[in-house]
């Protein structure tokens, strides 16, 4: 049997607030492993990045 | 031994059992204050390592060994979350006070465990990350598994994985293990006993009520001080090698000689003191100097590498 359409769940406003500082949290953790990444690379390969037959 | 069956964490079954765990809480799943000393002691790991590094692939491979020791202490709560919740010293950690699922502290650690050793793999270099790798896998498997709850020499054999971080610092830099990051796994690693022990002699209560062989628990108050003394005299030899073994300067071993006189001083107090002391002021005192000892050795060692390369 399909549950109702209309049926879903309500986070409490508690539970929200959480949900959403959770949610910063992994941004800027995902956006700070990036830049680690693009930043360790500039200075791993330096100028042979672009070193390379074109 | 049988786990105990303490853990009051279910998966969600309604909305009010839904996560409300804020950031801090999955932070303080890292074990904030061990992850400083990790820090600490890899840094000086690094610093001594001869050649050079890269400062950022240096900070990547220290930020790499911080979130993979958090890692472990992630997993090492999921874990533990039952005897977490009927031990005094435990019981407000997230997953017992109910801030964190237990579910969701596995994953936790299971994800950063594989970002760390990965990271550290792509931009650092692969020997570091496999004794990464090794290190997590001693500490959740090898100790929170298997030893914690099954020896008095849980804390021995495990204090090994609190031991890796300087090694795995020096082999960032040179992607080799040597006989000098084998010397500073060594202090950490014999360190351990008497700084565990100490604390487990004062908390024997909370490790009886939790069911874990902690030394005093299982061989007694008398023989674990007479470990404690063992321990912290083969410490004070260990600590002095670098300077014996050519690493570190004179100053450095006269500084480890001075601190491993104290050392066994305050063991050797705690060995002859009377088993009924209920304020436990020597075992405290023992506790609170063992912390103070590793992070001057360390840090004496750090500023020594520093002052030979200004100063060769």
């Amino acid at each position: 049997m399909n549950a109702p359409d209309n049926e879903r769940i309500e986070l409490t406003p508690k539970q929200k607030k959480a949900q959403r500082a959770r949610n910063l949290a992994i941004a800027l953790s995902l956006a700070t492993f990036v830049i680690i990444l693009y930043v360790a690379t500039w200075s791993k390969l330096g100028s042979n990045l672009f070193n390379r037959p074109l | 031994m049988a786990r105990t069956q303490a853990n009051p964490i279910e998966q969600p079954s309604d909305v009010s059992l839904l996560s409300a765990a804020m950031p801090g809480d999955y932070f303080q799943l890292l074990k904030p204050r061990v992850m400083s000393l990790v820090v600490f002691t890899a840094l000086i790991g690094l610093i001594m390592a001869p050649g050079s590094i890269s400062p950022v692939v240096g900070v990547v491979a220290i930020l790499c060994i911080a979130i993979g020791a958090g890692a472990s202490g992630a997993l090492n709560m999921w874990y533990d979350a039952d005897i977490d919740a009927v031990m005094q010293r435990t019981l407000r950690r997230p997953i017992p006070a109910g801030q964190v699922g237990a579910s969701e502290a596995l994953a936790f650690g299971l994800v950063l465990s594989l970002f760390s050793v990965m990271t550290m793999g792509v931009l650092v270099n692969w020997l570091a990350a496999s004794l990464l790798a090794f290190t997590i896998f001693f500490y959740v498997v090898i100790y929170t598994m298997w030893l914690k709850r099954s020896t008095p020499q849980n804390i021995v054999i495990g204090g090994a994985a609190g031991a890796f971080p300087p090694m795995i610092g020096w082999a960032a830099v040179t992607g080799s293990v040597s006989i000098e990051s084998i010397v500073l796994f060594a202090i950490i690693f014999i360190w351990t006993p008497p700084h565990f022990w100490a604390l487990a002699l004062y908390k024997a209560g909370d490790y009886d009520k939790a069911n874990i062989p902690m030394m005093p628990n299982i061989a007694g108050a008398a023989s674990t001080r007479r470990q404690i003394l063992f321990y912290t005299l083969v410490l004070a030899v260990t600590a002095v090698l670098p300077t014996w073994l050519g690493f570190a300067s004179m100053a450095y071993g006269v500084i480890a000689g001075l601190l491993g006189v104290v050392f066994v001083g305050l063991a050797w107090t705690l060995w002859n003191s009377p088993l009924n002391d209920k304020e436990y002021k020597n075992e405290k005192r023992l506790f609170g100097f063992s912390i103070f000892y590793l992070f001057v050795i360390f840090g004496a060692l750090g500023i020594d590498a520093i002052v030979q390369r200004v100063f060769p």
